[in-house]
């Protein structure tokens, strides 16, 4: 494929939902039709196979390709539910150091080859997965809790993003950024408990892929290794759909960003 | 409680993070950008200035401002209180020895 585009889920901050999102993300696009690859970048703490729901399938992993241990199609795995979707997973054991710069370009390449979209799963940090993992990115999908020190490191990162990935360094046109917002409560904002999606926009300054609610949906989906995007009536899988229809250039309203309006009959019980 | 409390904790949260982002990342972003040879002019000026005058490491900062286009690079030199004036057992450097 000439016209490949590799996203990188990336955040700073760890625990604000990255391999949730890269787990959404890639089965949204692959269910849109694109051949997507999605590769988990976090060498030694490897979670996207167990989002994924495919840990029991792992044989071989990134490093083990990089290594040249293990052929690129032996080491991909192929989601059952989903057609077009291939997981790449990261080694458990070896240490981040083992993702060399060329070891990463050279298998990037090669699924370049096949796929149509290759979403890379950042570790946490600023060290070395994180670099690996934004280095080659063509978009960047920057997660962001609506927390001061999610919303500080989420910067960070822009920083980095426009300073130092493969794009600037060959003075193209720099890494796309996209947004996207995840446990958002709409009720807490309108108390003043909670920075506001406008608030946030206004201090990172980059366009909003989309805005995910806070939702029970999402520990039930990794708890059952179901992307929750494959929950097609939770808020959570619904505000998925949208930010891949957006990434994809479609023009979707905002949803699950206003309190919900609570029935004369809640009202009167006090229930939710 | 002291009136600035009072009015502290009549506050929303939200609006207090909101403030105290807005200065955080705009100070990261001053940091971030600073160029990276200031450590070092800081350096090569001590060393400059220590041929002449006895200066420490703290008596000297240099600061970088943006004002809309303009860059300001301000340089700050405390000399010490009694000799501002050169040293009479400190010989002149070399070079200007020269005739």
């Amino acid at each position: 494929m000439t016209n490949t585009k590799i996203i990188v889920i990336t955040s700073g901050k760890g625990g604000v939902g990255k391999t949730t999102t890269s787990a959404a993300f890639a089965m949204g696009l692959a269910l849109e039709g694109h051949k997507t690859a999605v590769v988990d970048f976090d060498v030694g703490l490897r979670n996207l196979d167990l989002i994924m729901g495919c840990e029991r399938r792992v044989v071989y992993d990134f490093v083990n390709v990089i290594n040249k241990e293990a052929r690129l199609n032996q080491a991909l795995i192929r989601d059952k539910r989903t057609e077009n979707l291939y997981i790449l997973p990261a080694s458990q054991t070896k240490d981040k150091e083992s993702l060399t710069m060329e070891g990463v370009e050279t298998v990037l390449n090669e699924l370049k080859e096949t796929f149509d979209y290759i979403v890379c799963d950042s570790p946490a940090g600023i060290e070395h997965g994180a670099f690996m993992a934004m280095y080659f990115a063509d978009e960047a999908v920057v997660v962001t809790n609506p927390e001061i020190s999610s919303v500080r490191d989420s910067d960070r990162i822009l920083g980095l993003l426009a300073s130092k990935t493969k794009r600037v360094v060959e003075n193209r046109t720099p890494v796309k950024e996209h947004l996207l917002l995840t446990r958002y409560s709409p009720e807490r904002v309108s108390r003043g408990e909670m920075l506001s999606v406008k608030d946030i926009q206004e201090i990172l300054s980059i366009p909003l892929l989309g805005v995910i609610p806070e939702s029970e949906a999402v520990l039930t989906a990794s708890n059952q290794g179901v992307p929750v995007i494959a929950n097609r009536n939770s808020d959570a899988g619904m505000a998925y759909q949208d930010c891949v229809a957006r990434f994809l250039g479609e023009d979707i309203e905002m949803r699950f960003i206003d309190p919900k309006k609570k029935s004369i009959f809640s009202k009167f019980f006090g229930g939710n | 409680m002291g009136l600035f409390d009072y009015f502290n904790a009549n506050r929303k949260s939200a609006e207090v993070a909101k403030e105290r982002l807005s200065i955080l990342i705009t100070r990261d972003k001053i940091q971030r950008d600073r160029p990276s040879f200031l450590p070092q002019l800081q350096d090569e000026l001590l060393a400059v200035i220590k041929k002449y005058v006895d200066i420490n490491q703290d008596d000297i900062s240099i600061t970088l401002d943006r004002e809309q286009d303009c860059e300001i690079l301000e340089l700050n030199i405390t000399l010490p209180e009694k000799s501002c004036q050169q040293r009479e057992d400190k010989p002149l450097p070399e070079r200007e020895r020269e005739p």
